[in-house]
Order: structure tokens, then C-alpha cells, then sequence
């Protein structure tokens, strides 16, 4: 064995499950009104990933999906667009053709997305394809069964993998973290993603429960802040699958800015992914200006 | 006050105060009855955030204690001590319940006039408070069944002195129990927060217990003295400096008062270099920075594993950055006002001597309101155990950072103190947990996490902590003979 001999030097930081769930929760005592409370949520809709991965997803509910990102409530001026939308790689084009012009990035899962259990080529081909359609970003699944293993270099490689192959394109990493069972697990995935090259850490697919959940969420951002502040090098954190409501999206938003800092709150840093985020927004941005709730029927449900 | 020109400011959320009702000038609560007195010697409460006059409150005469205590004693010989525990216990319950109806206006005056955030007066203090009126409510008719084969008996009149940090919790820790178990009270508020006890008098007499049971005085230091040297208190409990303990003892050797002190603290906060970074992180927070570090147990000496020390002093002054200091009745603000400006004084003189002493000085950078008194989250790195901020209790937001490298040092280190409160450890593994709390001189250990308070766990003192222990079943005996 000619292997050079190096110390082990790769240790997650461990983490007190409870101790998180009191943190996570103080976030959620916080008041966030008038002002403020307008602010936080054109932030959320600018931020979102409106998405759509479904196995009975049609051209025209993915043209519908993209209409629908550019126009999010025209009733009401000056609203932001959301950040992307995102679709499984066979509508990537599809998406980047009805997106032109808008400034909204087109996502698209990939890996064998949403179980991950493929070969590394089929993993890569999947990725090529979604990138030479088109694609701004790359939302990728680990490998979960091999993480479980311990089988954790595998992991980091194929990850390290994927993002040679995503090119100019971004990688958010998702970690299924309702499928890894404790918050250490959940910050070793973390860990290995951003070595790895992950411009992204996410939650969830969408597919399995429980989704993102404001403890996990916690201990990604904090996996995010260790790295940034031993490398000075930003990555991005989207939680996704569970988020539906405003109040909860805001309180998000300062869990992310009490941890990391006003830097991050910047799409370009910090998404949601959710579907159904959206429209509760836009009637708590109408109810705003308006004082008054609108019914759910005023908002189009694309 | 939020930091300004950040990407996103929390608009001003405060709590309203149109709903409390407070009297401009409070007289004294004796024989179920608010009376004042002729002399008219009052003096004010302020808002220590504005400085702004919130109520007079009656400057107790020794008359006045010898009528409470007088009332006390004849509610005790009537039909207090003779009640059965079931009916006892059926006023309590009406009490707990009625602080629980009434908890936002406790809450928001317990800010007005202390200045802790509402956020730890709404989600602390007053479910606290009213979690242990609850409690003992539940013991007064199983008295037997808490001390087997053993016959509790009431004491007689308890003389109860209360600090200004926790005003109506410590009010409901002294009165719950003394009533639980079938005695009756006089009690004296500190002068700086008499509101909330006042306000728990009225709810007193609204609960119609019998006249006399509590007995309510307010007034500076030697009214509390008059109370304790008071021939006709049998039982002393007191909650305060470890000072002015020393006095109480002093003043009441040689009778056979029964007495209780809860005193001062210096507690160690431990985190080796296994424990969880970031969650420790945050239980340092709330072990100094909870109510201003107005907190007897505040884990006021931070010892750290010296392979950590440098991220765990980066990751702390992150978080104090996002601890928001400001108007205590705001909902987000997270360290409120200096309880007054004689409690100021004293800080800013500790945080003076800590940089002469040569240790390394660090506060946040926050805004602070122009009135009021404040003082921002403050840490000093570099401390040595000779210095004076690492042995005296400074009951402010400073927090004292000294490193250790062995877990022998550490326990040594960590016991060198008069003081043995509390204490934290911070570690992931549970046989170290159990290793360190057997050796800890402390009354409270807490291990991965800190200041976390229930009525059934028993609080109190080693050293010259004080002794005697209130809360669980400790703290019934405590106020009973056998």
C-alpha cells in the first residue's frame, strides 16, 4: 500500500437536536409587521422556485407554469417575478423558450431524480441533457442509500461529478433530508455537499415526508456559515416541499438572516421551493394594500 | 433598537399598554385591604427604559409592619392554619388561574416597570409564575402523602423579602408554597418593581381569600429588615444579595426563626470541546444576556476548551449582533433595560475594571435609546480567575471567557468561587455530563442547556449561595416543621 498516510481531518460539527428545535423556534417569535412585513414578502415571491414535478406534467401545464411565473398577479404593480421555475428535464427547453426575456432562470431536476438509484452515467447524461436544453440550474438528489451505507466518499464524488458536468450551470444539492433520519446526519450531508461543490444545499424532493422543516432548515444555514466563514465562500440554501404559508416563509426569511446575514437574503442565495407559496403571498400582499382579504378565487392557481 | 441600514429592518412591534390599568399611588396591602397610610411617605416607580413615572408606591412605617404582621398572625391563629388543605388549595388554584387570565397585563406592566423584553415577561415570568401557584395548589391537600410517615405542620407567619429581577415570579415561588402548606405571609417587593405585587394583591383580595393570609408592604431596605427582625415572624425567607444575607443571618441568630436564602451567583457555563458549537452558542446567550444578566444563575463565567475557544468567540459575537436591545415592550427586542441607575452604575464600574484588569473587551455595536438605562451584550475574552469580573457578581449583561485545557482544571477552576448557585456543562457525551454534575458545588446543573426553570425541580444554593431550596418538594419543606 503506497497510500500516503494523512490524518483524519474531516469531522462534522455534532448537533443537540433540542437545543436546534428551541433555536428554530425563537425565530418564529419574532414580529414582523407593516413595513417590514411588506418587504419580506415581495422578498419570498422574488425567491421562489415555482415548480412542477409531476409524472402527468403536459407542455401546456408547463407553458401554463411559466405564463404564470411572468404574471404572477398583474392587478397588483410592481411586483417582483419569482427566481425560477423548475421542471424535469424534458421541459427544459420548453421552459427556457416561454421564459425568454424575463430574467427567470429554468431549473430542472436531475440524477434520476426524485430516488437517485441510477448509474453515475445515466446520473451524467441526465444532467447533459438538462444543461444542453438549457438550463440555468441543476437540482440534483444524493445518493441516500450509499450515505446511509457510510459510503460517504461515493457520495462526494458523484456530486463532485455533477458539477463538472453542470458547466455554466448552478448545483443545488438535495439531501432528502426526510429520508436521513438525525440533524447530524443532516449536517454531514451538508458538509459533503458544499466540499463537494454544491452552489446549492436543499432540503427535499417535494416527494417524501416530512419536507423542509424550520429545524433542519437551521442546521444547513449553519453548515453554510462554518464554510463561508473558513473560506470566505457563499452558498446558497433553499428549502423546499412544506412551506405554503407567508407567515412561515417569513419567519424563514429570519432564520436566514439571523444566521447568515442580510447577504443571503438575495435570490441568488436563498430560495423556496414550493408551488403553493406563491398565491398565499400575493393575497397577503393584496390584503396589505387593500386592508382587506381577497378570496382565494382572485388569484389564478397555475 | 435594530441595527440600521440593514437589508431588511423589523418595524417597531410593540405590545399595547391600553388595556393595564394601574392606580397613580399604591398604598399597602394588610388584612385583605389597601390602606394608606397617614404619614404619606411614597416614593416612585419609573420605567427604567424612559424614565418615566409609572406610580407612587407607599413607603412602609414600621407601624405598617407591625399591623401586617399582626394581620398575618391573626389569620394564621383564625382559620387559616385550621383550614383543610383541599380548601387551601382551592384558593390557590383560583389565583393561578385568575394570573393566567390576567397574564398580558401582568406581563406588559412586569416590562413597564422592571424593564425586561415582553417577549421573556410573556413567555417567562408570568406562565412561570403562575405554573407554580398551580403546583403547590396541587400539594396543599396531599401534605401526608408528600412527607410519609412524618407529621407536617404549618410554621406560623412568614417574613418574605423579594428582589427586583423576577418580581412576580419570586412573589409566586415565596407566596404558593407558604400558603400551600397552611402559613400566611407578609411579603416586601423591592422598591424598584412593587407594580406586579401590587397588582397580585388585588387579584388577592378578588379571589376573596380570608383577610390576612398575605399581607403586602412595600418600601426600601429596612423595611425589610423590620419584616425579618420582626418578633413575631417565625419563618425568613429572602431572595437577594448575598450582602445582605449575610445580614439577615446575622440579625436573627439566636432566635429560632426558621430562615431560607436564595443569594447571589457566579456560575461556571462549561463547553468542551465535543459539545454541540452552535446550540451551546445559544445557551451561552440565554445564560447571560436572559433579563439583562439580571439573573442570580446567570452563567456569568464562560469556560471553553481552549481547541475552541476561537470559533466558539467568533460564532458568540455573531449571535450577539442579531440580539436586538431596545424597548422592552417591543416583541422582538431581545435584552431590555437596565432595571435602574443605581444597577447601571454598577455595571459600567465592572465593565471598567474588567478592561483595567487587562482583559480583552468586546460589546455590540447596536444603537441604544437616548433615555433609559441601558448597556449593550458585553463579553470580556482573556479573563483570569484572579480577576475581579471573574469572581464578583456583577448582575449585568457581561460575561466573563476564560479557557481550560483538562477536565480537571476545569472542575477546579469552576468551584473556586464563594458562590455555587448553578452551573452548565456543555459536552455530547453523557458519561462526561454525569462526571461533571457529581463534581459541580453548584444547586443547579443544567447540561445542554441553561436557564431553564420548572416548579417541580428544586432551586437554591451552595455556599454562599445561600441554602434552603424552593420549588418541588424541597421547597414545601422548607416551610414546614415536622
Amino acid at each position: 500500500m503506497d497510500q500516503p498516510r494523512t490524518p483524519m481531518v474531516f469531522k462534522s460539527p455534532v448537533i443537540d437536536q433540542v437545543g436546534v428545535v428551541e433555536r428554530a423556534k425563537r425565530f418564529t417569535s419574532r414580529s414582523i409587521k407593516s413595513e417590514a412585513k411588506m418587504r419580506g414578502l415581495e422578498m419570498v415571491l422574488s425567491m421562489i422556485d415555482l415548480t412542477t414535478l409531476e409524472g402527468m406534467d403536459t407542455e401546456g401545464k408547463v407553458k401554463q407554469l411559466c405564463y404564470k411565473a411572468q404574471h404572477l398577479h398583474d392587478s397588483i404593480e410592481g411586483l417582483p417575478n419569482v427566481a425560477a421555475v423548475c421542471v424535469y428535464p424534458n421541459y427544459v427547453g420548453l421552459a427556457k423558450r416561454s421564459l425568454a426575456g424575463s430574467g427567470i432562470k429554468v431549473a430542472s431536476v436531475a440524477t434520476a431524480f426524485p430516488s437517485g438509484n441510477s448509474s453515475l452515467e445515466i446520473k451524467l447524461a441526465d444532467v447533459s441533457m438538462a444543461v444542453s436544453e438549457g438550463a440555468d440550474e441543476i437540482d440534483m438528489v444524493i445518493s441516500r442509500g450509499r450515505f446511509h451505507r457510510g459510503d460517504y466518499n461515493f457520495v462526494f464524488d458523484e456530486i463532485a461529478a455533477v458539477k463538472a458536468a453542470c458547466g455554466e450551470a448552478r448545483l443545488k444539492t438535495i439531501l432528502e433530508t426526510g429520508e436521513l433520519g438525525t440533524l447530524d446526519k443532516v449536517r454531514l450531508a451538508s458538509d459533503i455537499a458544499i466540499s463537494a461543490g454544491a452552489d446549492f444545499i436543499k432540503t427535499s424532493t417535494g416527494k417524501i415526508q416530512p419536507a423542509a422543516t424550520m429545524p433542519v432548515t437551521l442546521v444547513m444555514l449553519e453548515a453554510i456559515r462554518d464554510h463561508f466563514q473558513k473560506t470566505g465562500l457563499m452558498v446558497g440554501m433553499k428549502p423546499a416541499g412544506g412551506i405554503s404559508k407567508s407567515k412561515l416563509a417569513l419567519h424563514y426569511l429570519i432564520m436566514v438572516k439571523e444566521t447568515l446575514g442580510d447577504d443571503w437574503l438575495d435570490p441568488k442565495w436563498f430560495r423556496f421551493g414550493a408551488s403553493s407559496l406563491a398565491n398565499d403571498v400575493l393575497m397577503q400582499i393584496a390584503k396589505q394594500q387593500t386592508g382587506a382579504y381577497q378570496a382565494a378565487n382572485y388569484f389564478a392557481i397555475d | 433598537m435594530t441595527r440600521k441600514n440593514s437589508k431588511w429592518d423589523l418595524s417597531p412591534a410593540p405590545e399595547g399598554t391600553g388595556h393595564i390599568s394601574l392606580k397613580e399611588h399604591y398604598g399597602v396591602f394588610i388584612n385583605g385591604e389597601f390602606q394608606t397610610p397617614d404619614h404619606g411617605n411614597r416614593f416612585q416607580s419609573i420605567n427604567p427604559a424612559t424614565g418615566e413615572v409609572l406610580a407612587e408606591i407607599t413607603e412602609s412605617s414600621s407601624q405598617e409592619v407591625e399591623q401586617a404582621v399582626a394581620a398575618a398572625r391573626a389569620a394564621y391563629d383564625g382559620e387559616w392554619s385550621k383550614m383543610g388543605g383541599r380548601e387551601r388549595g382551592k384558593y390557590l388554584y383560583r389565583l393561578a388561574r385568575m394570573v393566567q387570565e390576567r397574564s398580558r397585563e401582568f406581563a406588559v406592566i412586569e416590562s413597564l416597570d422592571g424593564g425586561k423584553p415582553i417577549r421573556e415577561s410573556r413567555d417567562v415570568d408570568v406562565p412561570l409564575a403562575a405554573a407554580h401557584l398551580f403546583y403547590y395548589a396541587g400539594w396543599a391537600d396531599k401534605l401526608n402523602y408528600a412527607f410519609p410517615n412524618r407529621i407536617p405542620r404549618a410554621i406560623g407567619v412568614a417574613g418574605q423579602v423579594i428582589p427586583w429581577n423576577f418580581p412576580l415570579l419570586m412573589a409566586a415561588w415565596k407566596i404558593a408554597p407558604a400558603l400551600a402548606t397552611g402559613n400566611t405571609v407578609v411579603l416586601k417587593p423591592a422598591e424598584t418593581t412593587s407594580l406586579t405585587a401590587l397588582k397580585l394583591a388585588e387579584l388577592i383580595q378578588e379571589a376573596g381569600f380570608p383577610p390576612g393570609v398575605v399581607n403586602i408592604v412595600t418600601g426600601h431596605g429596612d423595611v425589610g429588615a423590620a419584616i425579618v427582625n420582626h418578633e413575631d415572624v417565625d419563618k425568613v425567607a429572602f431572595t437577594g444579595s448575598t450582602e445582605v444575607g449575610k445580614l439577615i443571618q446575622k440579625s436573627i441568630a439566636g432566635t429560632n426563626k426558621r430562615c431560607t436564602l436564595e443569594l447571589g451567583g457566579k456560575a461556571a457555563n462549561i463547553v468542551f470541546d465535543d459539545a454541540a458549537i452552535d446550540q451551546a452558542v445559544e445557551g451561552i446567550v440565554n445564560g447571560i444576556y436572559f433579563n439583562q444578566g439580571h439573573v442570580c444563575c446567570a452563567g456569568s463565567r464562560l469556560f471553553v476548551q481552549e481547541s475552541i475557544h476561537d470559533e466558539l468567540i467568533e460564532k458568540l459575537k455573531h449571535r450577539m449582533g442579531t440580539l436586538i436591545v431596545g424597548d422592552p415592550l417591543d416583541k422582538n427586542t431581545d435584552v431590555g433595560a437596565i432595571n435602574s441607575q443605581q444597577q447601571l452604575s454598577t455595571i459600567e464600574q465592572y465593565i471598567e475594571v474588567g478592561k483595567q484588569e487587562g482583559a480583552e473587551f468586546y460589546q455590540t455595536d447596536c444603537d441604544l435609546p437616548s433615555d433609559g438605562f441601558w448597556c449593550r451584550p458585553t463579553l470580556f475574552t482573556d479573563v483570569a480567575q484572579s480577576n475581579r469580573i471573574a469572581q464578583e457578581e456583577i448582575f449585568g449583561p457581561v460575561l466573563a471567557v476564560q479557557t481550560f485545557r483538562t477536565v480537571a482544571e476545569v472542575i477546579k477552576k469552576a468551584n473556586n468561587t464563594p458562590y455555587g448557585l448553578s452551573a452548565g456543562v456543555w459536552t455530547d457525551k453523557g458519561s462526561k455530563i454525569f462526571n461533571m454534575t457529581s463534581q459541580m458545588k453548584a444547586g443547579v446543573v443544567w447540561a445542554n442547556t441553561y436557564n431553564l426553570f420548572d416548579p417541580t425541580s428544586p432551586f437554591g444554593g451552595f455556599k454562599e449561595s445561600g441554602f434552603g431550596r424552593e420549588g418541588g418538594l424541597h421547597g414545601l419543606s422548607a416551610y414546614l416543621d415536622f
